[in-house]
């Protein structure tokens, strides 16, 4: 019985040097190991044994056994290992210098200028308005102190349509209707005002690279009961700091709109040269860049609040020559161009 | 409008003080002056009065003279002179050896041969006028060797202001009132104007004016004769130069000095041509031939100054060849007038002619100017010319007086709406400076408005604060926040889902972000051969082009397209933006916000980028509202859509709008190989809609089980349809697995999910709910596949 053992291990070890294959060793592991193997039949022999040949035989199978196993086991782990080598060998090298594909979508500039002065504006408790594009001769004029004849009527070439409503001139048009959504609010439970409003205008004039018949502004009003010009200084520095990210200066002329009084241009100090003077500032050290003033009594009465009991400021920011300052737009025509070489450069910027 | 420091002075005396600095100063309390300020006569140096003694030719030129001049220096000085106006006995400017003139240093220099010790100046050459015929020719009595600036005042400081930033202040259209904002600034008196006394003239005859129309606010004349002054003083020509006007004659430049000087605009006509001067409109449009010899149209509502029934001037705005002063005129009207403003400014718009005089009336002048002007006027003339006479009385109609502006406030209106705190004496010195009445008892101020500013000007108690803080200076404020209760701000829903559609379609499905024109481009869309859709219009587009506005993104955005073709072999672009839908019920614009997508592909087929764009839209609706879309098929209305595969949107039964593919005609104009595909909702409408709150469902942790089931079906809309009535809770979803096409036509397999949350489910089980499905489909002609 002996030599049978032997017979087994010389015959599975002459087929293990064969294997090159997990599923080769499988195999084999089946034939001498599986519920039929040649091993496991070895033990079906010892019936015919005596008590004593079956101690010794079984020790010597059960040793064949283990040792098969061991083998099996360590065969096991070459085999892996030499696949894991191979599939390391087989990897190519990729080439990190390829270009990188960055396809992303855009934002249009303006969407990226209005949400930045959103956000200043939201953190500082403002609300952001909604407004139509196409609006009445009242909410553009009338209620904005503007009567029929005025002058100010002609400096904006207004856009009119055949109803008699027109295509809003500015953002100052949506100031009624804010003032009456609120006023209840700000009468009743003593919320004070604060609105912003980004909107697009338009007005009837030739186009070049820097006139445009459409563009963006965006209004801003505060009402409340002591709103004063030194409140308005302030909020005026503070949002343009924020929105440029460095410390600008400001200073006030007077400017003549007929819905503020007192109205006011508002000059910051050149964002190229910080006020040394250089051509883009003319050399004047200041950059014109919004309207404001405080809200004129007739204004704040078309909207339903007493300018005896509240005063307030408003303020006009031209979004669409932000903008072009910001990002170094030379003609205002592209933004409107669809010219996704162009458009499509504006990415998140916050 | 240019202004000359030297003016200015006449009025207040602002020696010792910075003037470039009273300029800045100026200009951040009353209003813009432009950057350059202009300093004349700096580069002037050493030019002197000199009489020329002796003229002789060149021997070899023609045009230039061998000339002796004193120069008041003792001797006779040579000078090569090529001035055709030379004469002996002429005093004129000379520029001495060591002189400047700009850039040039006076030295001796030889001029064809000879010598010449110094030059004979135009009066262009010494920048006091555009003359360059000759040389200066100096009638004043004046020793030779007088410095030139020590008689004529040519250092001058020049600065412009912004005719635009003048467009409320009436009273600014003049140096004197500039003076009097100078005043202010400086903290020094302002001087009263010289008059002549126009009371001595009473007795005389008056003269037959009458105003019969409401557009004439006041009409004061005056007759003069026997002005016989030609050439007005050098030192007026030099201001009306530096302040851009050319001198003409003594009495042209009289009147338009005293337009500068006061803002008053005046006209002079030949008396004989206006005997009886009347003010009014006609009733017929007619041509009236202005002085300058050119034809204009004049119509019914054009205010005319007539003689009688004969007009020989536009009001206001330019006066007429006929009645215009000429060489044999002796006697003249003058008119100092004051009419309307919004008929000044219409007839100047319809007229199309601006002149100096209808800027000042289209700013509401102040009616009180007339007599002043024309008492003004008599003093300047007679002071240049002592043969001119008055020969008539003032004669004066006032017929519109403004109301007089009394306003009152107290301390406290002032210190809330400034924000700091103003003294009273700042106040009371503030604008008794600015030529206000004020009346301070405490903390309680009356105010009586100045006419001049009283116009239109100064109204309500907020123009004091602005009077009060412009001259207080905003740089001096203190800023501050403003301190006000706190409470939540809440968003609006339709920008916060605006923001959110922006960010899914840029982040998450690289689409780029357009803007385009609220009106149809007629030329664009002929290019495409998309059709203009018919909606309301532009009245007043400059450009004929653009007058319908869009009723629809989408066709714009294929124009866009179109630009990028070359460039962009796919792409996909989107705008929010606002259209109109026609008109409301109210006659108003229903205006309305829309999301418009197209996309374009020459790498995909035109139904993989269909489904691309459903899914996306279906993606908005369920990350936003947590809704689902649904689809119906819709007909085409406008060409540019393909008559297939056009499907309106909705969502909750809601219809938000439309997607489809583009018409092949428009398509292939756009490119040949691409594929376009567009969608377009009413994003407002979507916004509006209920927000479906996150249903959330613990997962089971049991096994699903899945079932494959293929049905004969054109359309997936009827097995959901059946799978949604069978309304099993062990249904979790259902998913088209595969289609295709075989001789029985179109087939569907989708497979369908169970779950239980409490144990494992068996195949049987479920199998009920499937043939209840079959069965349900089979009432509906859709059968298993076989």
């Amino acid at each position: 019985m002996a030599d049978k053992t032997s017979e087994i291990k010389q015959s599975f070890m002459a087929e293990l040097s064969t294997v090159n294959e997990i599923s080769e060793l499988e195999a084999i592991k089946v034939k001498y190991l599986g519920k039929n193997g040649l091993i496991t039949e070895l033990m079906k022999d010892m019936k015919s044994l005596t008590p004593e040949e079956k101690k010794s035989f079984g020790q010597a199978v059960n040793v064949l056994k283990n040792e098969v196993s061991e083998i099996i086991g360590e065969k096991t782990e070459e085999l892996k290992t030499r696949a894991i080598l191979e599939e390391i060998n087989k990897m190519q090298d990729f080439d990190i210098s390829t270009p990188a594909n960055t396809e992303r979508g855009s934002y249009h500039p303006i969407t990226l200028v209005q949400r930045q002065c959103e956000t200043i504006f939201k953190s500082m408790g403002f609300t952001v308005e909604e407004y139509s594009e196409v609006v009445t001769d009242y909410e553009c004029f009338e209620s904005l102190n503007i009567p029929k004849h005025h002058p100010a009527r002609d400096m904006q070439d207004t856009y009119y349509l055949e109803n008699g409503q027109l295509l809003k001139s500015q953002t100052s048009a949506a100031q009624n209707a804010i003032y009456k959504k609120y006023k209840d609010n700000l009468i009743n439970n003593g919320v004070p005002i604060k609105a912003i409003f980004p909107g697009r205008c338009f007005r009837n004039e030739a186009t070049d690279a820097c006139h445009e018949n459409t563009f963006f502004q965006m209004e801003g009003v505060m009402v409340d009961k002591n709103i004063s010009i030194s409140n308005l200084i302030f909020f005026m520095k503070t949002m343009l700091s924020e929105v440029f990210q460095k410390d600008i200066k400001v200073r006030l002329r007077p400017g003549f709109f007929p819905f503020v009084e007192p109205g006011f241009e508002l000059d910051i100090s050149c964002l190229i040269c910080g006020g040394e003077g250089c051509p883009s500032c003319k050399h004047s050290g200041w950059l014109e860049l919004c309207p404001c003033g405080m809200i004129h009594p007739e204004v704040l009465k078309a909207g339903e609040i007493d300018p005896e009991e509240y005063t307030g400021f408003a303020f006009g920011l031209g979004l669409t020559r932000l903008a072009m300052m910001k990002y170094g737009v030379k003609d205002i025509r592209d933004l409107n161009s669809g010219n996704l070489k162009s458009l499509s450069q504006f990415t998140d910027d916050e | 409008m240019f202004l000359s420091m030297n003016w200015i002075s006449d009025f207040v005396d602002l020696s010792g003080l910075d003037k470039v600095k009273l300029i800045n100063q100026f200009s951040l309390s009353t209003a813009e002056v432009e950057n350059d300020i202009f300093f004349k006569g700096i580069d002037l140096k050493n030019i002197v009065v000199a009489e020329i003694k002796e003229v002789n030719d060149h021997p070899e030129s023609k045009k230039l003279h061998l000339l002796k001049v004193d120069a008041g220096d003792g001797g006779l000085t040579d000078v090569v002179c090529g001035a055709p106006n030379v004469r002996v006995g002429m005093k004129t400017a000379f520029a001495k050896v060591g002189a400047k003139i700009g850039e040039i240093d006076i030295t001796p220099r030889d001029l064809a041969g000879f010598t010449s010790y110094g030059m004979c100046c135009s009066e262009k050459e010494l920048g006091i006028s555009d003359s360059h015929e000759g040389i200066m020719e100096i009638t004043d009595d004046v020793p030779n060797g007088t410095d030139l600036k020590e008689i004529y005042s040519i250092d001058d400081i020049i600065f412009e202001v912004d005719n635009k930033s003048l467009t409320n202040r009436p009273d600014l259209w003049s140096h004197y009132g500039i003076a009097r904002e100078f005043a202010a600034l400086a903290g020094r008196p302002l001087k009263a104007l010289e008059t002549a006394d126009l009371m001595k003239y009473a007795s005389l005859p008056s003269i037959d004016m009458k105003i019969e129309d409401p557009l004439c606010q006041r009409y004061s004349c005056l007759q003069v004769k026997n002005i016989t002054r030609k050439v007005s003083p050098v030192n007026m020509r030099i201001r009306l130069y530096y302040c851009g006007m050319r001198a003409i004659n003594f009495l042209a430049d009289l009147t338009n000095y005293l337009m500068l000087e006061m803002g008053q605009p005046m006209h002079a006509f030949d008396s004989r041509k206006i005997e009886k001067i009347r003010i009014k409109r006609f009733d017929k449009p007619f041509t009236f031939k202005t002085l300058d010899g050119i034809d204009r149209d004049i119509d019914e509502n054009t205010l005319m100054i007539c003689n009688d029934n004969t007009p020989v001037a536009i009001a206001g705005i330019m006066g007429g060849l006929d009645s215009e002063i000429v060489d044999d005129t002796t006697c003249l009207t003058l008119e100092s007038a004051t009419f309307d403003a919004v008929s000044i400014r219409k007839s100047t718009v319809r007229l199309a002619h601006r002149t100096d005089a209808s800027m000042r009336y289209e700013k509401c002048l102040d009616p009180e100017l007339t007599v002043p002007a024309i008492a003004r006027f008599v003093k300047l003339m007679q002071d240049f010319d002592c043969g001119a006479e008055v020969i008539s009385s003032l004669t004066d109609e006032y017929a519109f007086h403004y109301d007089t502006v009394n306003l009152e406030f107290n301390k406290d209106f002032i210190n809330r709406y400034t924000g700091i705190e103003i003294s009273n004496e700042t106040i009371v010195k503030t604008l008794t400076a600015l030529g206000f009445g004020v009346e301070n008892k405490v903390d309680d101020f009356k105010v009586q408005v100045p006419s001049w500013r009283a116009t239109k000007d100064v109204t309500i108690k907020a123009d004091i604060v602005e009077e009060i803080t412009r001259i207080y200076g905003y740089d001096n404020f203190d800023i501050n926040t403003a301190l006000a209760p706190l409470y939540p701000v809440r968003a609006g829903i339709e920008k916060s889902v605006e923001d959110k559609i922006k960010d899914i379609l840029v982040k998450r499905y690289s689409m780029h972000e357009l803007h385009s024109y609220i009106w149809q481009y007629y030329d664009e869309y002929k290019n495409l051969g998309i059709e203009i859709e018919d909606n309301i219009k532009l009245v007043n587009a400059t450009n004929p082009n653009i007058e319908t506005i869009r009723k629809s993104i989408i066709p714009t955005q294929l124009c866009q397209i179109k630009t990028n073709t070359s460039a962009f072999s796919d792409m996909a672009v989107f705008e929010v933006g606002r259209i109109v839908d026609g008109l409301k019920a109210d006659g108003l614009c229903d205006e309305k916000k829309k999301l418009a997508i197209t996309v374009y592909s020459k790498t995909k087929s035109c139904e993989e980028i269909y489904f691309a764009l459903r899914d996306i839209l279906s993606v908005i609706a369920d990350d936003i509202k947590h809704k689902e879309l649904s689809f119906v098929k819709t007909e085409a209305v406008h060409s540019y859509k393909h008559p297939k595969n056009l499907n309106k949107i909705f969502c909750d039964g809601v219809e938000l709008g439309e997607i489809g593919v583009v018409h092949p005609v428009v398509s292939k104009k756009i490119d040949k190989k691409a594929n376009i595909v567009f969608a377009e909702i009413d994003i407002n409408t979507f916004a509006n809609l209920t927000n479906d709150s996150i249903s959330y469902a613990e997962p089971s942790k049991f096994p699903e089980i899945d079932i494959d089931v293929t049905f004969v079906s054109d359309t997936f809309a009827p097995i959901r349809e059946a799978v949604n009535e069978e309304n099993s809770p062990l249904i979790k979803g259902l998913k088209l697995s595969d289609t295709y096409f075989d001789e029985n036509g179109k087939s569907i397999t989708v497979k369908i999910l169970f779950s239980h949350p409490e144990r494992t489910l068996t195949k049987d089980e479920v199998m009920v709910n499937v043939d209840s499905i079959i069965a349900r489909l089979e009432k509906k002609n859709i059968f298993l596949k076989k």
